[in-house]
């Protein structure tokens, strides 16, 4: 019989099997530690993606790898803890190439949600936009090494009935990548093959034919968070009384007015609106130029060519407030598919060699008018400074102009988890 | 117990390697089934390792040290002389498939750089007449070990008085014949008496190691050296090895004989495999005189022998756990901390990692006795240590000290005109500002920041150098030497790398220093193994002691346009559009 020790969680005494694993324990009594690689059948336990790091005994350290042993007193929620988890997340969105909105794990990625629940709605990290491949050679899996978090789950966990590897690390440091085996993935049984792409805790394991069977939307963290305590109730909105009239002025560069038209999918609170703010230089009033100095702009789209590299610095010297509003003006987006492939390969594509260009065609088109086009899509924050962001592709639009009104006016908001999404 | 086969796996891929130049597709089927692997795990440990190559490397690789010593006493220049005297750029070889030309991080001889390796032995001071004389010489097809340098040991400086403790002469069988009479108890405690701390930086005291090992249950149980010394500008195992090989032969025995082991390992660094030949031949010496083997030392029941196994080009393999992967023949990735190497080390049995200089050092406090030993050195702080000095000084080369030296008298000693900047025990240490120099070098005080710990490296930079390439330098290093299995260590370096270019470019503004402090703590706070945590230990020392210098840095004109975003670079490659 293994013997009861007592250990000190965030104030709270516990009492737990010496030798137990901490992660294991905070679960069993009811205390969120957020979590990746940890995956309870696999001993001993990985200890890769950091997003577990907590105090242990006043030192940093990861819960997971951690044992119970009398007295070990263990902060999890302080403010520079939270933010630490947080960027360690942050940090696998910065590494990675995730484009949720066209990701067949949306809604189901562990990721993702990871994300969700430590609130992180933009990267502090610049994306680093590295090279890499989708390998498509298997013959039942896709390996999409853009979203692989290395968090060591496949290359432990899937074996063959001959106990062989299937998914082995590859190279080192920032190169690392998970190969796969081909001659031994063909021998993985359905049922294996599919618990392999269950364990990996995002898109990076994708099975064909299989990938898509839930619905978006009905999926497991479509709806609701799993820290139950997590706050979702409406607070009351309190409106100051003396609410002056605001300018605001919006401009899509790089993005697919997805956003603007989500500003406008507020319904009849719309007619509220106006009352508040006047538009200036926007799609929306179809002015040209600024008319007016502005209290806000809200920008949709990351920076793809000169002509946005103009608009942009425009709309930094007549606006205060600058607040990026969507994914691909936080940190480029579905446009930055292109940043891992040359320039000349994207041109050609385009206009040479698609399917819809013209017989024949051999111009690319360059004239003193056109805006160039950059060696890469940039997000708004590279060519100016940004000073709010609104995540989502796009965000919702309570959530936009809940988040208007507090920058403008101060009013106090909450947003619901349904509210917050990033796709 | 027989170790198993996948041990075996690291010498075979070196074999190959040697052979051909490079391992290719059949030998990589040929070891999976061999080891009863699948093959892309076989993949996965080639690719790991620096010096493994899935593609020809040419008759001759010449790899050449880019570290920031290097870099100080003429990288660039020798560089561009290897690629224009052989005809290949780095990262290639050449069309003939003669040479092959690589980079590679610190290969231990920042006393004598420019410096490489050419089918790994080494060439020292190099300039660029040498490098002429030395292609040519290849082309002709002479063979590299005929003509390469025998590196200097550059022993400095030892306390006056005839009272060096590691390089004098040490006769075969004489420390364990001392600790045979003493039994392990009392050896313990004469190290416990003597301080001794783990000289491969961490300090941990080496009695509490040794007898944490002895008390477990479990056998067998192993010994192993740390003969990996990847800290850049640290040079002083190699010169133990190379002069004292017979002391670190007998302190691992001792290790042994104390904890109740039967096998000893050296993991020996690749880059120095130059240096084998001499723990082979201390090796077989003790064999000859029965000092290794069965009932050896004519100790009753003890039974010790000691292996060497090469490393091949990892800085991370250093890390004790990841040292112990690497043994048994895997990817060299540092363990969790479930289970401490004096519990379940190499394969899965308890295990003592020292570095040479531990092992070294045990054997003479143990061949002599604490008395001469505790005269030395400083109260708290008694004894000897090894100081590699490198960089901007007349006279680099091994420093053995008395711990209690202050800074000011080894930049005396080693006529460092000038110093401004110094980086202590590596990349990884500590830098110290001149203003800084009469603190003194000592075990003492690490809380307190009063005295500074070296762990062995002390790289001395004058004030015309730049700080920030010093510390990119640093940066690029742990990028490309990051194992990568942990998400803070392997985006983290490459983030942080990204910031000081824009930095070194003037891009930056008051943010970056700020966010640079903060993500270099989260590294350090999140990090699995002490690669990541201490990357960016430089950095933020360096920022607030040389706080005015990185100020001068910055994009003073930032109005909230990035001023200097590069319009003309970014539109370059489609202006080639232009008709
Ligand atoms: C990234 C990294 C690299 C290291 N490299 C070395 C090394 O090259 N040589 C060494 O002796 N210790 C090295 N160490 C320290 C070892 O992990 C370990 O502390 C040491 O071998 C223990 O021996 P000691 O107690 O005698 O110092 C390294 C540690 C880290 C985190
Ligand atoms: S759903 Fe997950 S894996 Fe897919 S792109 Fe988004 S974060 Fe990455
Ligand atoms: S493929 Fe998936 S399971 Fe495997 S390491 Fe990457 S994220 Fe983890
Ligand atoms: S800190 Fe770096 S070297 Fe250490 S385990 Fe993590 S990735 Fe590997
Ligand atoms: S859950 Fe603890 S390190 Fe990943």
């Amino acid at each position: 019989m293994a013997k009861m020790v007592t250990v000190t969680i965030d104030g709270k005494n516990i009492e737990a099997e010496e030798g137990k694993n901490l992660m294991q324990v905070a679960r069993q009594n009811g205390i969120f530690i957020p979590s990746l690689c940890y995956y309870e059948h696999i001993e001993p336990p990985l200890g890769t993606c950091r997003v577990c790091t907590c105090k242990i005994n006043g030192k940093f350290g990861p819960a997971c790898t951690e044992k119970i042993s009398e007295g070990l007193t263990v902060e999890v929620n302080s403010p520079e803890l939270l933010d630490t988890r947080k960027a360690v997340v942050e940090m696998m969105f910065a590494e990675g190439n995730h484009i949720c909105p066209a990701c067949e794990k949306s809604g189901m990625c562990d990721l993702q949600h990871m994300g969700y629940e430590l609130g992180v709605s933009s990267t502090r990290f610049q994306h680093l936009f590295k090279d890499r491949v989708i390998d498509f050679n298997p013959t039942r899996m896709v390996m999409e090494h853009n979203r692989c978090i290395k968090c060591l789950r496949c290359v432990v966990d899937v074996k063959t009935s001959e106990g062989k590897k299937v998914f082995n690390y590859q190279n080192r440091g920032n190169e690392t990548f998970v190969g796969i085996d081909y001659e031994q993935e063909a021998k993985l049984t359905e049922a294996e093959a599919v618990n392999a792409m269950k364990i990996c805790p995002t898109g990076a394991i994708i099975l064909r034919g299989v990938s898509m069977a839930e619905p978006f939307g009905e999926r497991k963290f479509d709806r609701e968070s799993v820290q139950h305590n997590y706050n979702v109730k409406k607070k009351p909105v309190s409106r100051p009384a003396l609410m002056s009239k605001k300018i605001v002025a919006t401009v899509s560069l790089a993005g697919c007015f997805g956003c603007h038209m989500s500003l406008l999918d507020v319904d009849e609170e719309l007619l509220d609106l106006v009352e508040l703010v006047s538009f200036d230089k926007s799609p929306l009033t179809d002015f040209k130029n600024f008319t007016n100095r502005c209290h806000i702009g809200l920008i949709e789209g990351g920076v793809c060519n000169s002509e946005n590299v103009e608009t942009l610095r425009k709309f930094r010297e007549h606006c205060d407030i600058l607040v990026s509003l969507g994914e691909c003006s936080i940190w480029g987006g579905l446009p930055t598919m292109r940043n891992s492939i040359p320039l000349s390969e994207c041109l050609e594509e385009a206009y040479l060699n698609s399917a819809t260009s013209e017989p024949g065609a051999n111009i690319i088109p360059y004239h003193e008018d056109l805006p160039k086009i950059l060696d890469r899509v940039y997000a708004c924050n590279e060519i100016v400074k940004i000073d709010y962001y609104i995540p989502g592709c796009p965000p919702d639009a309570n959530h936009i102009w809940k988040a208007v009104k507090n920058i403008l006016w101060g009013e106090e908001y909450s947003i619901l988890y349904s509210e917050f999404k990033y796709d | 117990m027989e170790e198993p086969r996948q041990t075996l796996l690291l010498n075979q891929l070196w074999e190959l390697q040697s052979a051909n130049g490079f391992i290719n597709d059949a030998d990589i089927k040929r070891l999976a089934s061999g080891f009863n692997l699948s093959d892309v795990e076989v993949e996965g440990v080639v690719s790991f390792y620096h010096f493994f190559h899935r593609k020809p490397t040419g008759k001759y690789s010449i790899y050449l040290n880019n570290s920031i010593v290097a870099d100080l006493k003429g990288f660039h220049r020798i560089k561009e002389t290897f690629e224009r005297e052989t005809g290949a750029t780095f990262g290639s070889v050449d069309r003939t498939g003669t040479f092959g030309l690589f980079l590679t991080p610190c290969i231990g001889l920042s006393d004598q750089e420019p410096s490489a390796l050419i089918n790994f032995y080494p060439f020292t001071n190099l300039n660029a007449i040498k490098v002429k004389d030395i292609v040519t010489q290849l082309k002709k097809g002479v063979a590299p070990e005929t003509i390469c340098d025998i590196p200097a040991d550059n022993i400095r400086y030892t306390p006056p008085g005839n009272k060096s403790v590691f390089f004098k002469p040490f006769e075969a069988g004489s420390a364990i014949e001392r600790a045979g009479k003493l039994g392990p108890e009392k050896v313990l405690e004469e190290l416990k008496k003597a301080e001794l701390a783990g000289r491969g930086g961490a300090y941990y005291p080496t009695w509490k190691k040794w007898d944490a090992a002895r008390l477990q249950p479990a056998v067998p149980k192993y010994v192993v050296c740390n003969a990996d010394e990847g800290e850049p500008g640290t040079f002083k195992d190699r010169v133990l090895i190379n002069t004292q090989a017979r002391s670190l032969v007998e302190g691992m025995m001792i290790c042994g004989y104390t904890v109740g082991a039967e096998q000893g390992i050296i993991y020996l660094r690749g880059e120095y495999r130059w240096l084998q030949h001499k723990l082979d031949e201390a090796i077989r010496e003790y064999r000859e005189v029965g000092l290794l083997g069965r009932e050896c030392a004519g100790l009753k029941g003890f039974r010790f022998d000691i292996r060497v196994q090469i490393g091949a080009g990892s800085y991370v393999c250093g890390e004790e756990t990841a040292l112990l992967e690497s043994l048994e023949g895997k990817r060299g990735e540092p363990r969790t901390k479930w289970f401490f190497p004096v519990e379940k080390g190499y394969l899965q049995q308890p295990t003592v990692i020292n570095n040479v200089e531990t092992f070294c050092a045990a054997a003479r406090i143990i061949e002599t006795g604490t008395d001469a030993y505790m005269q030395l050195g400083i109260p708290g702080s008694p004894g000897i240590k090894l100081l590699s000095v490198s960089g901007d000084c007349k006279l680099p080369g091994i420093y053995e000290i008395e711990w209690g030296m202050t800074v000011a008298e080894l930049l005396e000693l080693c006529g460092a005109e000038d110093p401004y900047y110094i980086q202590v025990s590596g990349p990884s240490g500590e830098c110290i500002s001149i203003r800084e120099k009469y603190r003194r070098i000592s075990m003492l005080d690490l809380l307190a920041r009063k005295d500074i710990r070296c762990g062995g490296s002390f790289m001395i930079f004058s004030k015309q150098r730049d700080l920030v390439k010093v510390l990119l330098n640093f940066s690029e290093f742990f990028k490309s030497e990051s194992c990568g299995i942990c998400t803070p260590c392997r985006a983290g370096n490459f983030i942080i790398q990204r910031k000081l270019e824009r930095l070194s470019l003037g891009l930056a503004n008051e943010k970056d220093l700020q966010e640079l402090k903060s993500w270099g703590t989260i590294m350090k706070n999140t990090s699995r193994c002490g690669l990541g945590k201490t990357a960016t230990n430089s950095l933020i020392y360096a920022m607030d002691k040389f706080h005015d210098y990185f100020t001068g840095k910055l994009d003073k004109e930032f109005n909230g346009l990035n001023q200097r975003f590069d319009m003309e670079g970014a539109v370059k490659d489609y202006e080639k559009y232009k008709i």
